[in-house]
């Protein structure tokens, strides 16, 4: 019987660009976006899947990318904080971020972004409520998350 | 604010204004550059091995197996450091002094997780898998976890000191024995204790370290919140000049404290760096920031007695404070004094002893923390006052404004002779209950008494002193040789009429590439847009000075008022340049929208910032020998304190005081002990507000750490030492569905001693806890009265109160003449 792969190539839609590119069996998602290929945005701040740093839309759902392994990606389409805005005109969330001075160390902030435009997605007008809800999974250690919300639910026209 | 309204105001007065900040662009984008974001070309991965006892022998190491496998490329164990490195200097007189601090454990360990070696390897994950071949052999050690049984000095943490006791010593200002005698009460409560918790910064701690073999100097690419004490720390254990190590910082994911005690740490990546010829990275894991990376300072008071006279003036109190800084004191004994910067809290009392000593326990060190030692000592007069006026029958707001110092008393001198420089305490104090609605809480109490369930409210007055005294470490060791305080800043005009300004400071979050843009700004008459601040510090800018940093609440005084003064002496020389090329007299001249201009003058009498930089950098022939501007100019704030006086005890320890009156509802559910705070008011009062937008942001974070502490963050251990809240599992920081709806109110009493009337402030005070007990206690008055006597109250505390709150009675008792 053959050994079990070690590593394995892995085909990507990653921001829209197709991403070919073998990665060892072990690696999380978010090592690979964050070593293998440079994309930084998306951060680390757990062991245990809590924080919601690393939050990236898998398929255009938010998935936590610590919690999954790189190969389970192959063949998806995964969208970054690099991916909102590439040609750097900030979408309307990340404006509302920075006038509702909803970062300050901006570190929990890609994870933030990533969990409240998808909410933006499915429910363009959310309650605060929803807003909660929708970043629960997300830990700012900063904000008391106050600002985070209003400048969610003013994206949503909702304020 | 929006954008537009920006624009109108353009000319002058940015400070002031809700400017949204300079560095989200960069942020949202997930463009910033965190010290993990750094790369080096061969650089290798480090992961330490860390101890699973609290207490133990190192009887023996053996990294054989980990350096077989393939792409490890080292290891360093204690025994290698013991000979290439000093042990870290200690702050404490004898016995603390005397205790040997290594960047590996030497010979025992002395709480879970401490780094007993470390692994050098190609991958994070392959140095993983080296570190877990790494075979340590211990004996276990009778294990210290309560301050209380380490006082009794059976089991000796530290051979070297022979006790357990860093540092202790008696303070006293007035006399508070005859002020008990004479008071027409004396309440008597045994035992409060300050639990154990931080404020866990979202991104830990780390570095890239590189190592220049031809110069021997290291540059640690890192999240140091405090490098210039970093490095008085680092140099000397590594037998070498400060000037060998390079500090840079980028972007940081939060600090609060915990990110100023990282030298042993970075002491083992210094030594790595060096043996494997190769930079190396090492970033730490949640778990282990939680485990065995700094926790803030755990006190318990003992024997509390407070002098209360028949109209509820409080006259003083006495307690035993007993500090358990874990195993290393590290920047203790400091936390020993700094409380002393709010001896009084915010009350007039005169007569205060506090008996303090400091010992070493078998749990994680500690650091300075969010409202660092101030916020025990402010839980504690806050709680005094709460169980005073429940005990003695008096309104918690009544004997409050009766006791607080008065708006017509400031400036204010403490009895240790701190000087509170300005506020309206008892109007704080109205502002927030007005935002809670204070007139319908008997309602509210009834309606929800109908419902099931118990309502309180809870006060929290509390201060966030800022701009430290070093002198006061004298006061715990009077052969130190600190003093004083001081913060760099350089600002110059580069040669296309660039405004470039490097910081000192280290900032984490807190905003200062925009507030130090709206101060130069101002001074130079250019909008903040031309201003461009250097991200993060980095030592060879030369713009740091010794205690350059951002910790206890000080950037808007030393930090902006280094800015000011290197903008202030930018300015008159572009004022003296323009007057000698457009031949007019400096008084005629004026800095505004990006130029320098005659006032009134010719519209063509102007010259743009790019002319003034042209001149003086690319085109100065014409200049004459006499007169040689460099636009290029460094200001150290240096705040002015005097001297302590040892003896006594007094001086100026810290130099603005905000002031913050926190009031809290909430209702608990008396079938299971939750808590839900169901309304919620923070007013602020830090004098003139650079960025009201900032300084509202920094509220809500201080109290979103407050309600989590209060009602669910604590380091929990069990007897053998082991931790059991060591991730955000067990550790339940407050998430979006656990924070009440926040109403903020402002004040604004401008400092008279600050360069900007701006006091620093961000630390908070604490004074969500205090509220968040006085509430919890109050709704509790009706369910037998129980005494909250611990600052961290989740559901299984408070529902052991209701079922018996007899024993906690037993806590507190009065005797009246």
């Amino acid at each position: 019987m053959a050994a079990p792969a070690t590593s394995r190539v892995i085909a990507v839609e990653l921001n829209g660009e197709q991403v070919e590119l073998e990665v060892p069996a072990r690696r999380l998602l978010v090592h690979f976006l964050r070593d293998d290929l440079g994309l930084t945005g998306t951060h680390i701040g757990c062991d245990t899947g809590n924080c919601g740093a690393c939050t990236v839309h898998l398929n255009g759902e938010p998935v936590k990318s610590c919690m999954l392994l790189a190969v389970q990606a192959d063949g998806a389409r995964v969208t970054t904080v690099e991916g909102l805005a590439p040609d750097g005109e900030l979408t309307p969330l990340q404006t509302s971020f920075n006038e509702h001075h909803a970062l300050q160390c901006g570190y929990c902030t890609p994870g933030m972004l990533m969990s409240a435009s998808a909410l933006l997605e499915r429910n363009p007008r959310p309650s605060e409520e929803d807003v909660r809800l929708a970043l629960q999974g997300n830990i700012c250690r900063c904000t008391g998350y106050v600002n985070i919300v209003e400048a969610v639910l003013a994206t949503g026209g909702s304020r | 604010m929006t954008v537009t309204e920006q624009a109108t105001t353009l000319k002058r007065g940015f400070v002031g204004q809700s400017m949204p900040r300079k560095e989200d662009r960069r942020l949202v984008q997930g463009q910033g550059t965190f010290f993990d974001d750094v790369r080096r070309h061969g650089m290798g991965y480090v992961h330490f091995v860390r101890s699973p006892y609290a207490h133990a022998k190192i009887v023996s190491i053996d990294v054989s197996r980990a350096l077989e496998l393939d792409g490890v490329y080292g290891t360093i164990t204690g025994d290698e450091v013991a000979i290439q490195t000093d042990p870290f200097f200690e702050m404490s007189v004898e016995p603390g002094g005397l205790i040997k601090d290594y960047a590996l454990a030497v010979g025992r360990v002395r709480h879970m997780g401490e780094p007993v070696a470390a692994v050098c390897a190609a991958t994070r994950e392959l140095a993983r898998d080296a570190a877990e071949l790494v075979e340590v052999s211990y004996d276990p050690l009778p294990v210290l976890v309560d301050a209380g049984e380490a006082l009794k000095d059976e089991v000796v943490m530290h051979e070297d000191a022979g006790s357990n006791v860093v540092w202790s010593g008696v303070f006293e200002w007035g006399d508070v024995d005859q002020a008990l005698a004479e008071a027409d009460h004396v309440v008597k409560i045994e035992r409060l204790h300050f639990h154990r918790f931080s404020s866990t910064p979202l991104e830990c701690a780390g570095a890239l370290v590189e190592y220049d073999r031809g110069t021997g100097e290291w540059t640690l690419h890192c999240n140091h919140q405090m490098p210039g004490v970093g490095a008085i720390w680092m140099a000397p254990a590594l037998r070498v000049g400060i000037d060998k190590l390079r500090f840079v910082t980028q972007d940081i994911g939060g600090g609060f404290g915990n990110k100023i005690c990282l030298h042993p740490q970075y002491v083992v990546l210094c030594l790595l760096a060096r043996k494997l010829g190769r930079p190396v990275q090492w970033t730490e894991y949640r778990t282990d920031q939680h485990t065995a990376n700094a926790h803030g300072n755990e006190r318990t008071f003992l024997d509390v007695e407070v002098g209360v006279m028949a109209d509820g003036t409080m006259t003083g109190f006495r307690v035993r404070a007993l500090d358990d800084c874990g195993a290393f004191p590290r920047y203790e004994p400091l936390g020993c004094i700094i409380w002393a910067q709010v001896t009084p809290g915010m009350y007039g009392w005169r007569n205060i002893r506090v008996d303090f000593t400091q010992v070493c326990t078998n749990k994680s060190p500690v650091s300075p923390n969010r409202g660092y030692s101030r916020m025990q000592h402010l839980w504690l007069t806050e709680r005094v006052v709460d169980i005073v006026a429940s005990e003695l029958g008096f309104d918690p707001v009544e004997i409050r404004k009766k006791n607080y110092v008065k708006a017509e008393q400031m400036p204010y001198e403490t009895p240790n002779g701190c000087v509170y420089d300005s506020g309206d305490y008892a109007a704080a104090l109205d502002l927030a209950l007005e935002l809670i609605d204070h007139g319908s809480i008997e309602e509210r109490r009834r309606d929800a008494a109908a419902r099931g369930r118990l309502l309180g409210l809870g006060i929290g007055s509390t201060l966030d002193s800022g701009t430290n005294n070093f002198g006061q470490s004298t006061l715990l060791n009077p052969d130190l040789q600190f003093s004083g305080n001081n913060e760099a800043a350089s600002v110059k005009l580069d040669i296309f009429g660039e405004v470039v300004v490097t910081l000192g400071t280290v900032p984490q979050g807190q905003g200062h590439e925009t507030t130090a843009a709206q101060v130069v700004a101002d001074i130079l008459g250019c909008s903040p847009e031309q201003v461009n601040v250097r991200r993060g510090h980095d030592t060879w800018f030369n713009s740091h000075a010794g205690f350059s940093g951002t910790y206890a609440s000080q950037f808007a005084f030393t930090g902006l008022g280094a800015v000011k003064g290197a903008a202030e002496l930018l300015r008159d020389e572009m004022v003296q340049l323009a007057a000698a090329v457009l031949q007019a007299p400096a008084e005629a001249i004026e800095l505004a929208d990006g130029m320098a201009r005659i006032k009134d003058g010719p519209e063509e009498a102007a010259l743009p910032f790019m002319a003034l930089g042209a001149i003086v950098n690319a085109n100065n022939a014409f200049l004459p020998p006499d007169f040689n501007p460099t636009l290029n100019h460094r200001y150290v704030c240096r705040p002015y304190f005097g001297m302590v006086d040892t003896e006594k005890k007094t001086g100026q320890l810290t130099l603005t005081y905000a002031l913050q009156v926190h009031a809290a509802v909430v209702e608990v559910d008396p079938d299971t002990g939750e808590v839900e705070v169901v309304d919620y008011a923070a007013v602020d009062d830090c004098g003139v507000r650079i960025n009201p937008l900032i300084v509202e942001g920094q509220v809500h974070g201080a109290t979103a750490h407050a309600l989590g502490a209060a009602l669910s963050e604590e380091f929990v251990y069990d007897e053998e030492g082991t931790l059991l809240t060591s991730n955000f599992y067990d550790y339940h920081v407050p998430h979006a569905l656990d924070m009440p709806p926040l109403k903020t109110g402002a004040m604004e009493s401008p400092s008279p001693v600050a360069p900007l009337g701006a006091k620093g402030m961000g630390e908070g005070g604490g004074g969500g806890i205090h509220c968040i007990c006085a509430a919890i206690q109050d709704a509790l008055a009706s369910a037998g009265k129980p005494i909250v006597s611990t600052s961290c109250n989740p559901p299984h505390r408070v529902w052991a109160m209701l079922r018996d709150p007899e024993s906690s009675r037993a806590n507190v008792s009065v005797a009246s003449r």
